[in-house]
This record gives C-alpha cells, structure tokens and sequence, in this order.
C-alpha cells in the first residue's frame, strides 16, 4: 500500500465511524427534516411497519388497540431488555448505525443521552410540541430538552409505600418528617433485629430522587458544559440524613428487585419503601401476601412542608434510524396523548402523566382492595403537584449510574460516610466527562 | 526412470482448495476481529469532538490505568489460589475411578461431570440462590448452626467465586486427566507387578508421569480461563453490586467501558493488552512444562 493510499484510508475511515457512530443518517439522508403535522395522518392512512421497544406491562395491549384503529399498520412490540439493557441495546444499535427500533422506551434520565448522540427524531417538526398543556409540568421538562426529544409515558412522582399490619404490630405512626422517619427506623429495629423499616443497598435510581427532594442540584448541564457540584447543600443534606441510617445499620442492605427484596416486602422484613407512584400497581402485582397491608403516604419532609421528586418514569422517542419517522411520530402521538392507549395503559396499573386523567375523578377516586380501600391516586396525585424543580440529569447519567456502585457503592459495603463515596464518585464522573470530550466545572 | 529435472512443476491449486474453506473462515471470524480490535485501539471517539487518531495514547493510559491493575492482580490472586485447588481435586478424582478402586466409577465419573454440562450462567444464578445470606440457603444454615456466614462479603467474594469455577471445572479437567491415564498400555503395569512395584510406586513412576502432558494444557486452559473470568461474577453483580465492581476483572472492565461507557476504543485496548499478557503467560507455561517432559 503506497503512502499516498494509506493516508486517504486513515483519513476516510475514522470520519465514517464517525459518522456512523453519531447519527445514523448522513449529511444526504435527513427524511425526518421535512416533517409536518398533515404527515402523521397521512402516515397513518397510508400505513407500515413499526418496531417499538418497550419492557411497560401495557406495551402488547396498547399496540393491540391501535393495529385495531389503524388496521394499515403493524407494530412488532419487542421487549429488549428493561432499562439499562435496553439502552446497552439501543446505544450498540445507534453506535453500529442500523438496527435500532422506530419507536423505544427511555426513562427520563436516559433520554439526554440519547439527543447528545443525535439518536433521536425532534418531534417538533410535526407539531407535537403542541400537545404540552396535556402533560404535568415535570415531565415535560424531561422530554423537552432543546426539541421535543419524546412524548412522557407515565411519571414517578415519589410516595412512600408502608406495611400498616407491621407498623401496628410495633406501634409506630407515619413518619412526615425524616427525623421521624429516623427514630421509626430505630424503633423497628430495636424492638426487632430483623426487621427493618426499608433497604438500600446504594442505588443510583433512588439516591437521586432523594438529593432532588433534599434540594440537591448536583448536575448544571448547558450544552457540552456540565457542572459537577456531589457536594451541593441539597446533595450534602441527603447524605447526612442518610448516614443516619446507614451508619447504625438501620436499612437492610437487600438490593432493590432482587429476589430477597421481594421475599423481604411479602414477610415483612422491609416494612416501607420510597418509590415513584407507579410502585403501588406493581406492589399489587408481585406481593400477593401483602394484600390488605399496605398503605400509600406523602415521602417525609426535611421542615413539615411537602416536596418530593420524580422517581424514574418514561417518555417513548422516535429514533432517527426509523425508516418511517412520520409514522413512528403518528404512533407515539397516538400512544402516549390519546384517551383510548392511557385508557389501556392505567388499567396494567400505570401511573400517567397527562394532567387530564390525573385530575379525573375516576382515577382519583379508585380505592383498591390492596391498600384496603384507600384512595391511594390522591395522595399520588397530590404528590405530582408537588414536585421540586429545576433538577438536572448528566448528559451521560447512563455510565454515571453505572460506576456509582464502584465509589458511592463501598460507602454503604463498610456502612461508611456517604459523603466521601460521593466525592469519589464525583471524582470519577469528571474525569469521564472530560475525557467525553465536555467542559467540566 | 530419471526425473526430468528440467521440468518446472504446474502450480497445483489442490493444496488450497482443500484449506481455502478453513482460511476463509479462520480469516473472517478469527484474524478480522482482531484487526479491527487493532485498528479501534489507535482511535478515541468522544460523546463530544467526535472521533480522532491517538496513535498508542489509549495503550499508555491502560497501562498506567490502576482499576485495569486492581482488576488484573484479582484474577491473578484467584489463578494462582484456585487453578491449582481445582487441578489437584481433579487429578484425584481421576486417579480415584482409573484406580478401579470405587463402585460405580461411571456414576461418579457422570456425577462429577455433570456440573460442567449445566450452562455457565444456570449455574451461577443457583449458586447466587445458595449463597443469599437473607433469605437463602446460606441464610437457613446461619440460622441453623449460628454461624454468621457472608458468601457476599468483600472479603469472601473471591472465595465464593473460587468455589463455583471449581464445582463447574473440576469434572471437565477430571476426563482430561482420566483419558491420558487411559492410554497408558495395560503391559506397563503388568510388568510393574513383575517387579514387585506397589501402589505408591505405580502411582509415582506410571501414572504421574503420563498425566504431566495433560497437566500442562490444563494448567493452560485454566489460565485463560481465569484471566477471562466473566460470567461468574458479572452473572452475581446485581446481587452484590457493590462488591463486583465495573473492573472487577479486566474483561468485566473491557464489557464496562464499552456497554455502559461507549468507550469503544479504550475497551479494545483493554482486551488486546490483556490478550498479550494471557498469550506471554500462557507460553512460558508451555515453554517450561514441555522442557521438563522432555527430560
């Protein structure tokens, strides 16, 4: 091989990957740029096929019923894993530049990830940013990052979730402020070594909620300028209640969703948990033991007055390797604003995020058997109006997430200071993010 | 007849068609990979800038990278501690049924076996059943002995790991073992028996050294193995995900960056540097084991 050739090679091919690796479509090939609103239902007159990626409960049944409204399309509904595994899935797929679905699931703190590597279709430019009024403020926010990036699924706004058979076995009374949440937790424990009032064994999923309701705003993301402050006022004040619990050994180090957890949630081991509102439909689901048992409460306060964060949640995206966006878009319109899919999707236990059927008297007015005949949507609801603002995810939470174990993970293996796995953890993301390629500060 | 030296041969193409099919696939499934692993070592492919070429740059941070080292010393401690448990477990097993000594040789022979049948992952999600210390067996046996027993516990970890690549490996080196022993000629031993040669002499100056060859490419293979040390405790990660960490081995390292991390060429580099120390060891263990089989 001549020099000359060499070079052109060294030169051609790494612009390639490049291209390959960051949008799926080249300079030439941008069918999503010449969108408009009378494409969707000319999409869905003239019909397709569709792939769409989902691991929500109701994922089969939504696509059901619109194969039944708009008998010219078909949707393959692939569950490709659940969360991380999925994105692991979608990240090879944008990365290889082909298969990748038209339409998938990601979770609200996923999704900047996903604009960051051009992967997905901005929505705009079929008018759906319209259909704002029709969703909560905060998850809005989530898909709106620059251009409508997805349409919110559901929300998570956080609630705690506790066993009334055992807190009346011991006596204790529900906490509102964290101090007594604290003192609940020692009381359990005392009365009953092995009982505890929740688990955490360090999960990225749920520390974050919890600094966002602390008042934490460790993440500024501007563009490729992200700010890294895991010692913030909020962040710190989250750790230290959290030392509280953890140093003394009061949280069952079982990890969240393993099977010990559920086993631990069905006996009565783990006698509460803080989770996003769409945990009391699946606490229904798995823990057929607790029937009857569990209640729904506001999450404990720092000073009496309620707050609380989203805990998880999912909007749906077009990708941008869809060979159909229009028809992508025209589904996921259908999917995610229309009476008859969140008819479908509240049914399977789903928790919306559209402020219409979070303010129906039906859905605030059921009492499920299961929480023993509480109004459990009021609470919930009343805690979607709650929500703190103003909190910002990384633009590569995904990797973040996963080294939290490996720094913020060994303060909670030797019941450590949260605060010093936190500045590892700190120290970790920052030199990824520069090595990304980002300004950190 | 004289030949005639004077005529050149035809090129004959029947040599190729005979390895052409092997070389195609050899090429496209063995050398291509590691080309392109090669060729994606030399670049850096930021979420921010896009891609570049660094020349050796991923190569001097790997080497210099001490979760790549943590991760390197901890499949070497588990080498050097578990392989020789294991192979020593497995050279007794397979002395115990050539030595016609047991009942039902080919029950003990399948029974110990077997493990290695069950799929790598099926086998450790049964063990991360056995060693959950909250509700699983480890925790019925804590409870009935009073023991305080922590499968999960950093320091017990490499330990726990050690006990299911043994339980899975040792029938596998076991039939290794057992067919260099096999094919020892049966006049050997009976001319052992001539001499007046008794057990322990059998054992030292037959048996031993027919299975020293085996011993060598088992010793090998289990030293891939272990520097490959993946499934078991990326398999037990969600169980203990504080204690398996994302480099707890180099190749948990490598699938880390990459999977989670889109660190694609960092990755590659990665598993070609731990590829060439596994290739070095791997050879001065051949290199000196052969040398002694032939003295």
């Amino acid at each position: 091989m001549s020099t000359l050739k060499r070079r052109t090679v060294i030169g051609t091919v790494p612009a390639a990957l490049a291209t390959g690796a960051l949008a799926a479509c080249g300079d030439d090939t941008e069918p999503a740029a010449a969108g408009s609103p009378e494409d969707l239902d000319a999409a869905l007159e003239r019909g397709g096929k569709l792939t769409y990626w989902t691991w929500t409960p109701s994922g089969e049944a939504q696509a059901a019923a619109f194969t039944a409204q708009y008998p010219n399309v078909e949707v393959e509904v692939v569950n490709a894993g659940t969360a991380t595994d999925e994105y692991t899935a979608l990240q090879n797929a944008v990365a290889a530049g082909s298969g990748a679905p038209d339409v998938a699931q990601i979770e609200y703190y996923a999704l900047q990830q996903f604009v960051l590597s051009d992967a997905l279709v901005d929505l705009g430019q079929y008018g759906l940013a319209d259909l704002e009024p029709q969703y909560t403020a905060s998850t809005w926010a989530a898909v709106d990052l620059g251009g409508v990036y997805g349409l919110p699924q559901d929300s998570g706004p956080m609630v705690m979730l506790y066993n009334q058979a055992v807190f009346d076995e011991f006596g204790l009374t529900v906490p509102a402020t964290w101090d007594e949440y604290v003192a609940a937790a020692e009381a359990l424990h005392t009365a009953d070594p092995n009982r505890f009032l929740t688990n955490d064994a360090g999960d990225p999923g749920f520390a974050q909620p919890l600094i966002w309701q602390a008042g934490g705003r460790p993440y500024t993301v501007d563009g490729t300028n992200v700010g890294i402050d895991l010692q913030d006022e909020g962040t710190r004040r989250w750790a230290d209640l959290w030392n509280r619990m953890l140093q003394p050994g009061l949280l069952a180090p079982i990890p969240t969703w393993s099977d010990d957890w559920w086993k631990a949630l069905s006996n009565g081991t783990v006698a509460s948990l803080i989770s996003g509102s769409w945990m009391p439909g699946i606490l229904e689901g798995s823990v057929p033991e607790g029937a009857g048992n569990w209640r729904v409460a506001p999450v404990p306060s720092y000073d009496g007055t309620p707050v609380t964060a989203e805990n998880g949640g999912s909007a749906q995206s077009v990708l941008k390797q869809s060979a159909d966006p229009a028809l992508a878009a025209a589904f996921l319109r259908w999917l995610n604003s229309s009476p008859e899919s969140i008819a479908v999707f509240l049914e399977n236990g789903g928790f919306p995020s559209t402020t219409a059927e979070l303010a129906s008297p039906e859905f605030t007015g059921t009492a499920p058997d299961y929480f023993g005949g509480q109004k459990i949507n009021e609470v919930c609801v009343a805690a979607s109006e709650n929500v703190a603002t103003g909190f910002q995810y990384l633009p590569f939470q995904v990797y973040a997430n996963s080294v939290f174990p490996d720094t913020v993970g060994a303060a909670y293996t030797e019941q450590g200071d949260l605060n010093a796995g936190l500045e590892a953890w700190q120290e970790s993301l920052e030199g990824y993010g520069e090595a990304q390629g980002f300004q950190v500060n | 007849m004289p030949p005639h030296p004077s005529r050149r041969p035809r090129r004959d193409w029947r040599g190729w068609q005979f390895t052409g099919p092997f070389a195609a696939v050899f090429v496209f499934v063995f050398i291509a990979p590691l080309a392109y692993a090669l060729w994606l070592s030399l670049f850096q492919n930021r979420l921010v800038g896009g891609n570049a070429f660094v020349g050796l740059e991923n190569y001097r941070t790997a080497l210099t990278d001490p979760q790549f080292w943590d991760g390197f010393l901890r499949v070497s401690l588990f080498l050097l501690v578990q392989v020789p448990i294991m192979l020593a477990l497995a050279l007794v097993a397979a002395l115990a049924i050539d030595g016609a000594r047991l009942y039902a040789t080919g029950l003990f022979r399948l029974v110990i076996f077997l493990p290695y049948a069950v799929p790598a992952v099926v086998a450790v999600l049964m063990w991360g059943f056995i060693y959950g210390d909250h509700f699983g067996l480890t925790a019925d046996l804590n409870e009935l002995l009073g023991t305080d027993l922590r499968p999960f516990a950093p320091d017990w970890m490499l330990a726990s790991l050690g006990n299911i690549v043994t339980w899975e490996y040792v029938g596998y080196n076991m039939l290794i073992f057992y067919s260099a022993l096999k094919t020892v000629p049966f006049e050997l031993y009976e001319a052992a028996e001539i001499d007046g040669a008794r057990g322990a002499q059998v054992l030292k100056a037959i048996k031993l050294p027919a299975v020293r060859g085996a011993v060598v490419i088992a010793t090998i293979f289990s030293i891939i193995g272990s520097f490959q040390l993946f499934n078991e405790p990326n398999v037990l990660k969600p169980l203990a995900n504080n204690v398996v960490n994302s480099y707890f081995t180099p190749n948990m390292y490598a699938y880390n960056l990459s999977f989670a991390g889109q660190q694609y060429n960092y990755s590659a580099t990665i598993a070609i540097v731990m590829g060439v120390i596994t290739a070095a060891i791997a050879y001065a263990v051949q290199l000196r084991g052969t040398r002694r089989e032939d003295r």
